[in-house]
């Protein structure tokens, strides 16, 4: 096995060399170029760990902005809601008080309408029983030569009426 | 055993030390040469990174977690040894699984299969420990070895046990490696012999029988070596930050 058979020919360059190049590796590669491999990761890490905080915050913003929107949304809402159903009442209470005026206009009309209807049948009335005494005094007088008065006709008249 | 074998390739001496530049010395810059490279892919520093970055960062990611579940937050001084140690094995584990074979007169050499480098990295490792419990806690890092709730009847054992598994550390983290890599490549190296002997038998038989069968298990044993190459890495990243977590917190 040349390990040991050679050991004490070739101990000290194994031991020169491995020194002379296990050096470069710790003083060049160890402690030069890994940390800053190292630093690059960190600063990555860095990097996201804040990129991530950033945007946490964004989103926690947009929340309240969107929850400040929606309250005034609703504001708004009722208050429109509120002006709505005023402005109804408003209207309906017109509509009322115009209606009533309407209907005390019509009841006036209807009642001085039927005034007038009675006393225009009155006077129908009235004139039909002079009309009638007339022709019944006419009659009378043309048919049995009797002179009925007035008076007398317009009684008659009356009597003959009354019972029809 | 040849892929095991030490061969210079430009002899060095340095004050009566053979340091010669060896076929090993060569696969250890490669190793280098293929962290760096990697690990300049994760410069880019892009804010979304492309697909090279996020390995990279997939990697430093994965040794930065294991260090800071093991040692907690303080684990973060210690990330960069663990990742040197880390990456090293693992690349070096790898480099050896590398087909370099295909090129004539080349072979792969696993730098992790040698104890000389395993020792190294051991004793780096439980070094660390070392100078880190007694500078964080001077003499009371010995409490190591006492854990909380010993009957004192018992007092006389448990902390020599505990200070023998404390020494033996070093030991089991060079072998375990070692022996993990060395015996890996000799069973692919059988299994592979059995390939080629097979197809050279005179007999006809020989190939269907031997060489077939050889060549299903030797995919399956390279996939399982594969797998042992990244779980040795971790095996040792991992008891590394854990001895660290001893070291920093105690028990």
């Amino acid at each position: 096995m040349p390990q040991i058979s050679q050991i004490l020919a070739t101990y000290a360059s194994q031991f020169f060399w491995l020194l002379i190049v296990f050096a470069l590796i710790y003083f060049v590669i160890g402690l030069g170029i890994l940390p800053k491999v190292d630093a690059a990761v960190d600063a990555r890490d860095a990097k996201i760990a804040s990129d991530l905080a950033a945007a946490e915050k964004a989103r926690t913003e947009a929340e309240e902005l969107e929850g400040a929107w929606q309250a005034e949304l609703t504001q708004t809402r009722n208050a429109a809601q509120a002006e709505a159903q005023k402005a109804k009442a408003k209207a309906q209470k017109d509509a009322e008080a115009r209606l009533a005026k309407a209907d005390a206009e019509i009841a006036a009309k209807t009642n001085d309408a039927e005034a007038a209807i009675a006393k225009a049948r009155a006077a129908a009335l009235a004139g039909l029983e002079t009309v009638a005494a007339d022709a019944a005094q006419d009659i009378v007088a043309k048919v049995s030569g009797i002179k009925v008065t007035a008076a007398q006709a317009t009684q008659a008249v009356k009597a003959a009426l009354s019972n029809g | 055993m040849h892929q095991f074998l030490i061969e210079p390739i430009v002899p060095l001496n340095l004050a009566g030390y053979d340091i010669s530049f060896t076929n090993s010395s060569l696969f250890m810059i490669l190793v280098l040469a293929t962290i760096w490279v990697f690990m300049l892919g994760g410069m880019k520093r892009e804010l979304v990174p492309g697909r090279w970055q996020a390995a990279v960062e997939g990697v430093t990611g994965f040794v930065n977690d294991m260090v800071s579940t093991s040692v907690g937050p303080e684990g973060k001084k210690y990330v960069p040894l663990v990742f040197s140690l880390f990456m090293f094995i693992l690349v070096a584990n790898f480099m050896g699984m590398m087909p370099f074979g295909i090129v004539p007169g080349g072979h792969a050499f696993t730098v992790t299969s040698h104890l000389t480098v395993t020792a190294v990295l051991a004793v780096l490792s439980f070094g660390t420990v070392l100078v880190v419990g007694f500078w964080k806690h001077k003499l009371h890092f010995f409490s190591l070895f006492v854990p909380h709730g010993t009957p004192w009847w018992l007092m006389w054992l448990i902390p020599f046990i505990e200070l023998f598994s404390f020494l033996i550390r070093p030991f089991s983290l060079a072998l375990r490696l070692f022996v993990a890599m060395t015996a890996g490549h000799v069973l692919m190296k059988v299994l592979a012999g059995f390939v080629i002997n097979g197809l050279n038998a005179d007999a006809a038989w020989v190939a269907p029988v031997v060489s077939l069968p050889a060549f299903v298990l030797m995919i399956g044993i390279t996939m399982l070596e594969l797998l042992v190459c990244a779980i040795q890495a971790y095996v040792f990243a991992l008891l590394t930050s854990l001895y660290i977590n001893d070291a920093v917190n105690l028990h």
